[in-house]
């Protein structure tokens, strides 16, 4: 996996790790880099949907794209040499998500040796207007011969 | 209305019937594999198969969170529509879940949600995702939900007078 995320930050081409993974690939995402940042999109499919009726993309959908987005962003940003272990993530739901495409991106708000904390939002059409927000806490490990390894 | 005493077994069944359609036609429930393995009065516990498609670390074979999060989220809104007095429109408002430990491939995992106590307007829940032990968990959840939201059903009739 090292060598892996180091490819893909030598080669700019956060997608290559996306695809990597097979439940990204089951949710259909995609990522780019967008002015230093991931954003990952989550292309609608049929599959998505938790309410029928409305119809509503399922909430754990939008965790699942909150968490990998975050977790994306840690790949891509911090300096962990090991995928991010979710310790906890809560996720808020502001609004239903409709049956389009889902955009998230997150931010690192603290990173220390063990562990860092990550915001994340999803929206569709307008950022300003996040459909749903999350936080999480997630074990990271950084490449430090002498740094606390737990 | 010409039944003046319903048989409450008869009642009991027909409802588990009617959640449990509800349950099976969520689509990304269907997706993930998810299966129903039992409801009651405010109580769901759906298991999710190990599936190679939700892997998350693709050297450990581990599924991934998000596949968790959604089973938890799925367990935990079936919970809440089952204990609502007559099915009505849900919504996660929020759910934090905490990882206590990695689920171990190829097993399935569990979940089972009790959701504790419904207000007018929101519900809340409490769930554990596990592989054979409920008291060894993977992950456990903590959510709430809105209830009645009027999205969702547009055949919405005005509540009957007195609702709490």
């Amino acid at each position: 996996m090292r060598a892996r995320i180091g490819e893909a930050r030598a080669a700019g081409d956060v997608d290559r790790l996306i695809q990597a993974v097979p439940y990204a690939r089951f949710l259909g995402l995609t990522a780019a880099i967008v002015d230093g940042r991931v954003v990952v999109t989550m292309r609608y499919g049929d599959h998505l949907i938790g309410n029928p009726t409305l119809p509503a993309l399922h909430g754990g959908t939008l965790g699942a794209l909150l968490e990998s987005a975050a977790i994306f962003e840690l790949l891509w940003s911090s300096e962990t040499i090991v995928v991010p272990k979710t310790v906890t993530i809560t996720v808020d739901y502001l609004r239903s998500g409709r049956p389009v495409d889902t955009y998230a991106s997150g931010v690192v708000t603290r990173q220390g040796r063990r562990v860092a904390n990550v915001l994340v939002d999803a929206w569709q059409e307008d950022p300003a207007q996040p459909i749903a927000t999350a936080h999480a806490h997630f074990l990271i490990k950084r490449d430090e011969p002498d740094g606390d390894r737990g | 209305m010409a039944d003046s005493e319903p048989d409450p077994d008869a009642l009991r069944r027909r409802r588990e019937r009617i959640l449990r359609g509800f349950a099976e036609a969520v689509p990304h429930n269907r997706a993930l594999g998810i299966e129903i393995v039992e409801l009651g009065d405010g109580r769901a516990r759906y298991r999710l198969p190990y599936d190679p498609r939700l892997i998350g670390n693709p050297e450990t074979g581990v599924l991934h969170g998000g596949a968790i999060t959604a089973l938890l989220d799925a367990c935990c809104g079936s919970a809440v529509f089952n204990a609502l007095p007559q099915p009505q429109p849900i919504a996660t408002l929020d759910l934090r879940i905490d990882y206590l430990r990695p689920a171990v491939p190829p097993h399935a995992v569990v979940a089972s949600a009790h959701c504790y106590k419904v207000t007018r307007n929101v519900a809340f829940v409490r769930a554990v995702a596990y592989h054979d032990d409920e008291a060894d968990p993977i992950a456990a959840a903590a959510g709430t939900f809105m209830v009645a939201t009027k999205l969702g059903d547009p055949a919405r009739r005005k509540p009957a007078g007195g609702g709490a």
